[in-house]
């Protein structure tokens, strides 16, 4: 079985982020493999291992769009598991909405499925910067592949894919024939972190750069102009104002209750 | 000049464990230390990120690293918590290292293995109530009889002796008498694997410690212990010269540790300085502030220097017993030096168990203790200046 998990390069939630430069995107100078990505990786990886690793014949690709920077992503995917990765990176991609980023994604799908056809998909429930939760869907409606969204499990059987996902309180379980794009939520598994022996393997895993006319598109399409939503504007979350704080005189217990009365809390 | 900047490989490690130590070892640490408890779904996760087999080859289920990828992952769990990094300290350096590096293949293929993979601890067991620092007063005594050893005696002290997953323990032991040419008598002493399930072999009620509460310390007493012959560890008679061999590795292996825990200090510091306000500034603002956590950082660094120089000393064959030494009492000091100074920056709540300072508090005493007293590396830096 051959499965690609898309991963993205996002800016590291523990550090204050900013917006900068023309479209207000976000600066990636403390960037991270996004933490909603392990767990596409560990289902991918749990999937392959299943079925006997590499030497069974499964393969797990790393597949990321981003600048030069994510290739820090693709590294931690290797080191964690995946068996080579794709780095999609062109400077007209900047910019990029959810629909622009999707059709890239697919033309750097159907260039990795010339080296042998692709069984599954898998990303993420949402990056942890853009939250549109859109690509997966948008690349399962390009590639014309069925789309299951946000399993909290996975399996595989023959060329069948089951999830199980929760929806307001009820389960549903879907299942579609493979080829298929599948999101995952951060319920599905634990995911593991790279060891040392992982570290070392991964210096000798290849990660096969691509630009946009080695996956046949045009400038275009992608990147501000090839995008159907624009950012105009965007301001930082104004900084914190101290709370109210109430003094005790002997009635703090009643201005309390009317203060969280005030603000519907109770 | 040596360039102490870490290669990608070292520096990749040590992301990693930072990012372990931060997000599954801390929510946890306070927990344990209060209860006293041994962190076991902590040292499970270490095992699957193979830091149990970090300096062993790939055959024996290692991760082919060698003692200074170790010695990162240390000082990344130190800075966290102690208890935690000893735990692992004292299982590969006291535990599974005499076996790779003295034992037979068979004793390799028995015990690396499990312990390489974390899934069983071992523990080395030297201190007895009457030989720390001069492990010549050993009493613990080993005769040879009908292809086996028996074993009576006891020890105190001993890291991972006695916990669910403890397999092994290592003892030294007296195994004869020598005579030296000027006719005085020499004891001969040995190293010998004890498996715990042996019947006679018992690990006592754990102490009551200061500190480094989650990590596990037991006495021990050996009563008509019976392993087989095979079971002897390396050269007989050369015990002593084996563990001071192992316990100069350790060394290094401390001092990442203590490195870790000076630099834990320092963070701790500088996020409190910058928060906490008193007389209208943030107290970081403070001249007293800012020079004690710039004199906790050189202290850290400094550890760091010294551990990272030891380590490439010995990874480079050279001769390393000074340097780590040096490391050894240099971080200890740091740790002690910069936890009594983070609680200060700390003020009342330095003094409060749930504020992580308060914990390396109690906990760095030791490492001016454990592995060798601060004395002890004075006595090995002066011998090795020829005094
Ligand atoms: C939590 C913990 C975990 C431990 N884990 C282990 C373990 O896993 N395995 C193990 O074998 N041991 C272990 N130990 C024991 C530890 O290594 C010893 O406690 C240590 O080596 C000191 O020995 P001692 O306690 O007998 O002190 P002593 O040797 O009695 O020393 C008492 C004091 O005298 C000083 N002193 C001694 N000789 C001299 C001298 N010649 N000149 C100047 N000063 C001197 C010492 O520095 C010290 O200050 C552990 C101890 C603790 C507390």
């Amino acid at each position: 079985m051959k499965i690609v998990v898309l991963v993205k390069h996002v800016p590291d939630a523990q550090f204050d982020r900013h917006l900068s430069g023309p479209g207000n995107t976000v600066d990636r100078s403390e960037s991270i493999l996004s933490e909603l990505d392990e767990y596409a990786l560990e289902a991918a990886l749990q999937l392959s291992e299943a079925r006997g690793g590499e030497k069974g014949g499964n393969s797990v690709i790393a597949l990321t769009m981003g600048p030069d920077g994510a290739a820090n992503s693709i590294k931690k995917s290797l080191q964690i598991g995946a068996g080579e990765g794709y780095h999609l990176s062109d400077a007209a991609l900047a910019g990029s909405d959810a629909a622009a980023t999707s059709l890239a994604l697919s033309a750097a799908l159907n260039r990795i499925a010339q080296d042998g056809p692709i069984d599954l998909v898998i990303g993420g429930m949402a990056s942890t910067d853009g939250e549109t939760s859109l690509v997966p869907a948008q690349l399962a409606e390009r590639l014309g592949w069925a789309y299951l969204g946000h399993a909290k499990s996975v399996d595989v059987d023959g060329d069948s894919v089951t999830v199980n996902r929760e929806v307001d309180g009820h389960a549903e379980i879907l299942q579609a024939s493979l080829p298929a794009v599948v999101s995952v939520t951060d319920q599905i598994n634990e995911p593991r972190y790279p060891n040392f022996k992982g570290i070392i393997a991964a210096k000798r895993k290849k990660t096969h750069p691509l630009s946009l006319s080695e996956v046949g598109l045009d400038a275009s399409a992608v990147g501000t102009q090839g995008s159907l939503t624009v950012l105009d504007e965007a301001q930082e979350r104004p900084a914190r104002t101290q709370g109210t704080i109430i003094t005790d005189e002997g009635d703090a217990g009643i201005k309390l209750v009317e203060f969280l009365a005030a603000e519907k809390l109770i | 000049m040596t360039d102490y900047g870490l290669s990608e490989e070292y520096q990749d490690l040590s992301d990693t464990v930072r990012d372990f130590a931060d997000q599954v070892v801390a929510p946890v640490s306070q927990k344990h230390d209060e209860e006293h408890s041994f962190p076991y779904e902590v040292v499970q996760g270490m095992a699957e990120l193979g830091l149990f087999g970090l300096p062993f080859p790939e055959e024996y289920g290692g991760m082919g690293g060698d003692y200074f990828a170790l010695a990162l992952a240390l000082e990344q769990l130190g800075r966290v918590d102690q208890s935690v990094a000893i735990t692992l300290e004292a299982g590969v350096s006291l535990g599974a290292m005499p076996v790779h590096r003295f034992g037979t293949d068979a004793q390799k293929e028995e015990w690396l293995p499990s312990l390489a993979s974390g899934q069983a601890l071992a523990g080395f067991g030297l201190t007895e109530s009457e030989a720390g620092s001069d492990a010549g007063g050993t009493k613990t005594k080993a005769v040879l009889q009908d292809g086996q050893w028996i074993i009576n005696g006891s020890k105190e002290f001993i890291t991972n002796s006695g916990t669910d997953i403890t397999r092994l323990v290592t003892v030294t032991a007296v195994t004869g008498t020598t005579e030296r040419p000027d006719g005085t008598v020499k004891k001969e002493i040995s190293t010998i694997l004890v498996p715990t399930d042996t019947p006679g072999f018992r690990a006592e009620k754990a102490y009551n410690k200061v500190g480094w509460n989650a990590s596990d310390t037991h006495p021990l007493s050996l009563k008509d212990v019976h392993v087989p012959e095979e079971n002897l560890l390396g050269v007989r008679g050369r015990g002593y010269a084996n563990f001071l061999s192992i316990l100069d590795e350790g060394r290094i292996a401390i001092a990442a540790l203590g490195t870790g825990a000076a630099q834990g200090c320092v963070d701790s510091a500088v996020r409190y300085a910058k928060e906490r306000h008193a007389f209208g500034n943030m107290i970081g603002k403070y001249q007293a502030i800012q020079f004690k956590i710039a004199r906790m950082q050189a202290r850290a660094h400094t550890a760091r220097l010294a551990y990272y120089d030891a380590a490439a000393r010995m990874l480079a064959g050279k001769p390393f017993k000074s340097q780590a030494a040096i490391a050894k009492m240099v971080a200890g000091e740091a740790a002690m030096d910069n936890a009594r100074d983070a609680t200060q920056v700390f003020g009342g709540y330095g003094f409060i168990n749930e504020f992580s300072v308060a914990r390396h508090y109690r906990d760095s005493k030791i490492l001016e203790i454990g592995e060798g007293t601060t004395e002890v590396q004075l006595m090995l830096i002066a011998r090795e200046l020829g005094l």
